[in-house]
């Protein structure tokens, strides 16, 4: 079985998580309310979505 | 008909798995609308369907196959007295699964789906109509290229107002579902 010859640094292992990066979710304005939202889904401000309307889709600022 | 599922089962295996393909049926023909994860309702989407075929169809040998499923004699009913009914002008695309954002404790995203209970639109109608007649007229290839521009010029001018009274009429429905 392989194993690793050497000890990785913690130099090493902080280089490489240096690229465990996220990326900005990228969202649209929704037709009704102006909000921002995540395409293909109901918005999260006025829970509309192709002229539906879907009160679980709706979220607060600090309710999550 | 629903295509087999590649990859893992729902909840711990294939048994499970139907197990909660069926009580997800059961409460969507109960409630009319139910919130689930997204992927438990994409799968639940052509079951549903499907049942509900056998509900249009609405004789006895079909009604026994509902019930394998759905083992609740209550929904079964309801299912073939109320909501085939109301399926009977519509081909197909029974349920309709809206994503509504991400669950707070797990963060699963979540989605709605519920039964599509708007009468068939009529610009819809209209707009096959306008198929069939250009169809027809398409095998006369003398006069091809003029014929095809008046016939789309027509079209949209039927299609425009149906259209909006097809708005007005889908979001009186859907205000009613959303006090029940
Ligand atoms: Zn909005």
């Amino acid at each position: 079985m392989a194993v690793p010859k050497r000890k990785m640094s913690r130099s090493n292992t902080r280089a490489r998580r240096s690229q465990w990066k996220t990326t900005a979710t990228a969202l649209t304005t929704c037709p009704n309310c102006k909000g921002q939202k995540v395409s293909h889904t109901a918005c999260p401000t006025c829970g509309t979505y192709k002229g539906r309307q879907y009160a679980e889709a709706l979220r607060t600022e600090h309710a999550g | 008909m629903p295509t087999p599922t590649k990859g893992p089962r729902l909840g711990g295996g294939p048994a499970h798995e139907r197990l909660i393909l069926a009580n997800l049926a059961t409460a969507l023909f109960e409630h009319g609308r139910i919130t689930t994860t997204v992927t438990k309702a994409k799968r639940l989407q052509p079951l549903a369907e499907r049942l509900i075929t056998f509900a249009k169809r609405g004789d006895l040998h079909a009604r026994r196959r509902v019930l394998t499923v759905v083992r609740d004699k209550g929904v079964v009913h309801t299912l073939f007295a109320e909501i085939a009914p109301v399926m009977a002008e519509r081909n197909g695309g029974y349920t309709r699964v809206t994503k509504v954002g991400n669950r707070k404790g797990d963060n699963a995203p979540m989605a709605v789906i519920e039964l599509v209970t708007e009468p068939v639109s009529p610009k819809q109608a209209v707009v096959k109509e306008a198929e069939k007649a250009a169809k027809k007229a398409a095998p006369k290839k003398a006069a091809k290229v003029e014929e095809p521009k008046a016939e789309e010029t027509a079209v949209e001018e039927t299609v425009e107002t149906p259209a909006a009274e097809a708005t007005e009429v889908a979001e009186a429905p859907a205000e009613e579902t959303k006090e029940a």
